[in-house]
């Protein structure tokens, strides 16, 4: 009976399914599955010099945890240091990583709708293709060298003072490098494409009919958009939240080029622990925490969606 | 009225999103180590610096390698996975395919950390084999997004009309299928090399002396004297990635064709 349940399954669609997908899935067990488990079962061992040593505990969370060194067999403790939620400083990066990837996110999300709004109803169709083209281009070209750019562009000897000098409107150069705002604006202008397009796909999808039946029923072009179209784009807008404050919370480049500050945001931080200071269970712990606030704030958005702004089910 | 706003806010928004690159050219030829205005006369010195660094070019080297190996094993993967996703129903078919997808909403850092500490753990020495590791995690997603709606695309009564006709299921993959999402193919690879060309934090983290051409500019960057040179070197790289996505856009533009669909949308 075994045998002919097994002959079935071999036979059968899934078996094949599993069979074809198995190549790609057993990389990803091995080299994505794996590597993120030991970094949770690490987060909760301690600490010991260049290695992780294995007793549990829960203090590279919460409370005070010491680093360890072996000698002639022994444990010999030879630094504390604070849990990731209880050190102060660490505390404000996680923080801080979460109020700029909010405001990313937000201000990306807000420029980015009305540019998908007009490629959805104001381009003709024939030249929709070129325009998300051109949207989609500056996402493909090197990262790093963006980055750089508004460095130079915002920097202190940089285009906007020098411009803004040239033509006698500042005397002194204005500061607006290393804070908060030129993250801001360095990551808004890295991740609006991926904001526009799934908002304008979404667009897309909105049966025109609608927006004549609303305006056939006396709503205003306003009303009618804010009653049918903005509603009926919710999914779109969602994906486009997702989207963006996803990757900036754990952003490496931007805060380390314009960020300032020893550790600006989270992956910094993750570096700085893990590498330098040789501190591999509490750059673990950072770094799931990091995934827990990112899971955490990505099922409160949907929820929000899905309780108070009517959005897809 | 409210047509030519949402044009006027167009027109800035493309502004804001080309402004960087269209100062790219613009300080590339400027005689000048200061990125400032007013514009000192023009040169190319810092192209010909570009082409006379042999670092650089040991990085671009480096780069091709890693970005031709990785999009190539990404590809592959792609197709079995957006297959076996788009044809076959199997158990736990949701978790393995988020698995896989994984690492397009995963912070790079993440990855590049609990990749490395493995491999630290496990004495593995760090090559360009172990970016090509880390590369491959990365770019599969995009390949199996891109691959799975050449697939999707694809009309099932073709490959029933192939087994009517009696083929059998791997010459009917060969000779119906493959030639149909070819072009998917070829927009997957290429995307994939651009994704593993322009990463920086995993070909930081998991690279060793050999750097690669992102790690090498993001080590340049602490010297204003070099600067220039890198705006040139900028502008080159922005012209090839366009090309590169331009030749993209057209394999899946003809692919859509071929499949008789309409175009429906980007990459993405």
């Amino acid at each position: 009976m075994a045998e002919a349940k097994q002959g079935r399954f071999l036979g059968s669609e899934a078996a094949y399914g599993l069979g074809l997908v198995s190549p790609t899935a057993i990389y990803a067990i091995m080299l994505l599955a794996a590597p993120l488990g030991f970094i949770l079962i690490a987060s909760f061992l301690t600490d010991g010099y260049l290695s992780i040593i294995p007793k549990f505990q829960l203090c590279n969370y919460f409370g005070e945890c010491a680093s360890y060194k072996v000698v002639d067999g022994a444990l010999v403790e030879t630094q504390k240091y604070l849990g990731a939620w209880s050190d102060p400083r660490l505390f404000s990066v996680m923080v801080r990583s979460l109020v700029v990837s909010l405001l990313v996110t937000v201000a990306t999300v807000a420029l980015a709708y009305p540019m998908a709004y007009y490629i959805s109803f104001h381009v003709a169709p024939a030249r929709k293709g070129i325009w998300l083209f051109l949207i989609t281009i500056p996402f493909w070209t090197s990262y790093v060298i963006w980055v750089f750019m508004w460095n130079a562009i915002l920097g202190f000897s940089g285009v906007i003072n020098s411009v803004l000098i040239g033509i006698g409107l500042i005397d002194t150069p204005l500061n607006m490098t290393f804070n908060i705002q030129a993250m801001v604006i360095t990551l808004a202008h890295s991740f609006a494409p991926f904001a526009i397009l799934p908002i304008y796909v979404a667009l897309e999808k909105i049966d025109r009919s609608l927006l004549e039946a609303g305006q056939d029923l006396g709503e205003s072009r306003f009303l009618t958009f804010l009653r049918v179209t903005l509603p009926l784009s919710m999914a779109g807008v969602v994906a486009a939240v997702l989207i963006v404050f996803i990757p900036t919370i754990g952003d490496y480049v931007t805060p380390k080029l314009v960020g300032g500050a020893k550790f600006p945001m989270i992956a910094n931080a993750i570096e700085v622990l893990m590498l330098k200071g040789d501190n591999k269970p509490l750059g673990s712990a950072i770094a799931v925490s990091a995934m827990l606030i990112v899971g955490l704030m990505s099922v409160l958005f949907l929820f929000l969606n899905r309780r108070y702004l009517r959005g897809p089910k | 009225m409210k047509f030519s706003g949402l044009q006027l806010y167009a027109l800035a928004f493309l502004i804001f999103l080309y402004g960087p690159i269209l100062l790219l050219p613009v300080f590339a030829f400027n005689d000048s180590t200061v990125v400032a205005f007013p514009l000192k006369g023009f040169t190319t010195q810092w192209f010909q610096n570009v082409w006379n660094d042999s670092d650089l070019w040991q990085a671009v080297r480096n780069s091709l390698f890693v970005a031709l190996s990785a999009s190539v094993i990404a590809t592959m993967f792609g197709i079995f996975a957006a297959r076996a996703s788009t044809r076959y129903r199997f158990p736990a078919k949701g978790g393995i395919m988020g698995l896989i997808l994984l690492p397009m909403v995963l912070p790079d850092m993440i990855v590049a950390m609990a990749l490395l500490v493995v491999l630290l753990a496990l004495n593995v020495q760090l090559s360009l084999l172990t970016v090509i590791l880390g590369h491959v995690l990365i770019c599969t997603p995009f390949a199996v997004a891109i691959l799975s709606s050449a697939f999707q695309s694809l009309d099932q009564s073709l490959e029933e009309a192939a087994y009517d006709l009696g083929e059998g299921a791997i010459s009917t993959f060969y000779l119906v299928i493959l030639p149909l999402v070819t072009p998917g193919i070829i927009s997957a690879f290429l995307i994939s090399f651009t994704i593993s060309l322009d990463e920086f934090v995993i070909s930081n983290f998991l690279g060793s002396k050999d750097k690669l051409l992102s790690v090498y500019i993001f080590g340049q960057l602490r010297f204003p004297k070099s600067v220039p040179t890198i705006m040139a070197l900028g502008a080159v790289l922005v012209a090839l990635s366009v090309a590169l996505l331009a030749l993209a856009e057209y394999f899946r533009r003809r692919g859509i064709a071929r499949t008789g669909l309409k175009n429906t949308g980007g990459f993405l």
